[in-house]
């Protein structure tokens, strides 16, 4: 930026640069040491030698591989229908001579603002059937009227004339989609993709509300049983059982945050790039 | 009335323009492909977004499940007539606008002041790298979040606690007391997403125009000067839009997170609009009541957001709608 060589700014810079540096290293530390001592005894708190016990346990044990299980079952498919069904309406709402677009957009945008709250959606989810079902954790949250209104702009941002001389060759809507739209949105849907899957991974509170049966778990929840419940955290009883609040060793609880935060590990270099080309912020040139 | 109204549409009415009523029935029908593509979608926002908007109305009725909507009985705002009575209503107002302050107070120029600091680096690579640590936490689940704080900080085998005995101190209950609830929960705010809020400001920062900042330094101003000057003025409206939709907001505040926090110990400072909706409707199972406390959070939020948006104008910004 500027160049500024007074003794003053000299200082300041050494000052700011150790201060950031400190900043960084404070923000990934309590994660680093969480990792780091997974892969200690169960009592050290200091990890003192190497050992994969933590992890050998909870893989050996069917309630942990099965909430894996759920949790990759419903990033995977729960990110295919919401990107599916977000790019489907965000093209047709692209098209501005479409009779009705303004109403329709009207509906999506007041449903940021205004909802009915937690318990009349509740009910609505078990007069559909979906309560105690894996859809009940993909489908209640399956478009986001933000992802959808960015798409929806993204879109109209393409070239008019692709669209045109695509229909004069004959071609159908659903395939100016998927021949010219989509292939043209590639890191669009790519970004939109990453930011799903995170958000179905991430979410708990929707199993809490929705799931009674425990072999439906996915391990966020089972993380928020072994390791704030079992320490004596928000007591809901009427969703505990007795060997839930079982003793779990710390090197336990910290396996299971670390394989419950590795597939986020694994994407972020992808979101790190995505969201530099400033997609989150609406700001959409490419 | 009603006669004079019926005559004056009447020759709008379709069936005698034939010529209106084709071309906009030839356009719905020319586009038939489009709306079939849309149909999931809106089938979606009606049956998730508005149906439970209706169901909305158990808030003013004694809602039993094996009855439905039809058949419970109405009670009018005896919900909320109940809910404002209650010293409930002024524990949870309190402890949510207590922690909206802290956001505000706290948080929010902590992300200011870290975006400033990033944006006064000159080597890229230190950047990049300090921008790449501090924003993976904003990734990381709630759930996450709040295991990690228990690991270190439980009482009897925390991390943290382990420390303090090991030098000689007391434990100390972080997690199972009044006084520690609210710093955590502002700590663990911090943790998460203070990295994550600096983008924006950055963003702003990087389209300051150069040029001003040559003609500052032409007429003397050092760093400090430049920073007061120019800096800051170039990132004002931000500034004001972000503060006006926290403000909008704040009934919404940290809910996944508190609900994970709260314990009987914390309840009284830590319970908030949402998380007593959960526990009296769904766990207590008073449907109605709930939902009535669940609508009028609605009701205030919207109240707030729409105000929001009339300020930011007021101060002559784009608003968010």
């Amino acid at each position: 930026m500027v160049q500024d060589k007074t003794i003053m700014s000299r200082l300041f810079d050494a000052a700011n640069h150790s201060f950031l540096f400190l900043i960084a290293v404070l923000t990934v530390l309590p994660f680093l040491y969480v990792i780091v001592s997974s892969f200690g005894s169960m009592d050290d708190w200091i990890p003192k030698k190497f050992t994969l016990s933590a992890y050998q346990y909870i893989f050996s044990t069917n309630t942990f591989l099965r909430s894996l299980q759920v949790s990759v079952y419903i990033t995977i498919v729960g990110t295919a229908f919401s990107l599916l069904f977000t790019s489907l309406t965000a093209y047709a709402l692209s098209h501005k001579h479409l009779p009705g677009r303004k109403g329709f957009m009207l509906l999506v945008l007041f449903t940021m603002f205004f909802s009915g709250g937690m318990i009349p959606t509740y009910f609505v989810v078990r007069s559909v059937g979906l309560l105690n079902t894996l859809w009940s954790l993909m489908i209640p949250g399956m478009i986001s009227a933000y992802y959808l209104i960015i798409l929806k702009s993204f879109f109209q941002q393409l070239p008019e004339e692709l669209k045109e001389s695509a229909k004069i060759d004959g071609c159908h809507e659903l395939g100016i989609l998927w021949r010219i739209i989509l292939p043209l949105s590639l890191p669009a849907m790519a970004a939109f993709g990453l930011f799903y899957a995170v958000g179905l991974w991430n979410q708990y509170f929707s199993a809490i509300l929705y799931i009674n049966d425990s072999t439906k778990w996915p391990v966020q929840v089972l993380l928020r049983q072994i390791v704030v419940l079992s320490s004596g955290g928000f007591g809901d009883s009427t969703q505990i059982s007795q060997d839930s609040v079982a003793f779990y060793g710390q090197s336990i609880k910290m396996a299971v945050v670390v394989v419950a935060t590795v597939p986020i590990l694994l994407v972020y270099p992808f979101l790190q790039k995505h969201f530099a080309k400033g997609v989150l912020l609406g700001s959409i040139k490419e | 009335m009603m006669q004079h109204v019926a005559d004056e549409v009447r020759p709008a009415l379709p069936d005698s323009n034939p010529r209106v009523k084709k071309s906009l029935w030839a356009r719905v029908w020319k586009e038939r492909w489009l709306y079939a593509l849309l149909l999931p979608g809106i089938v979606y926002f009606v049956i998730f977004k508005y149906f439970p908007m209706w169901g909305v109305l158990m808030a003013f009725q004694n809602y039993k499940p094996h009855k439905g909507m039809w058949n419970s009985e109405w009670v009018g705002f005896e919900h909320f007539s109940r809910f404002f009575g209650e010293t409930q209503f002024w524990m949870l107002f309190r402890n949510t606008l207590i922690l909206a302050v802290y956001d505000l107070v706290i948080f929010f120029p902590i992300t200011i002041i870290l975006a400033l600091l990033l944006n006064e680096i000159r080597n890229e690579l230190f950047k990049r790298t300090v921008q790449t640590l501090v924003y993976v936490p904003h990734f990381l689940s709630w759930v996450v979040i709040v295991g990690i704080t228990y690991i270190l900080l439980t009482t009897e085998e925390g991390t943290i606690n382990r420390m303090i005995v090991a030098l000689g101190g007391e434990p100390v209950p972080f997690l199972f007391s009044k006084e520690w609830f609210r710093p955590l929960i502002i700590l663990q705010m911090i943790w998460k997403d203070a990295g994550w809020g600096t983008i924006i400001f950055l963003a702003a920062l990087a389209g300051v125009n150069v040029q001003l900042y040559e003609a500052a330094r032409m007429d003397g101003a050092n760093r400090f000067q430049l920073l007061w000057h120019i800096t800051l003025p170039s990132i004002r409206s931000i500034i004001v839009i972000l503060l006006i939709l926290r403000l909008g907001n704040f009934l919404d505040l940290g809910f996944e997170q508190i609900f994970l926090m709260l314990n009987a110990m914390n309840r009284e400072v830590g319970e908030v609009f949402d998380t007593y909706v959960y526990r009296v409707g769904l766990i207590q199972g008073q449907f109605s009541y709930s939902a009535a406390v669940g609508l009028f959070k609605s009701v205030v939020g919207l109240i707030l957001v729409a105000g929001a948006n009339t300020l930011a104008k007021k101060f002559g910004e784009e608003g968010i709608y």
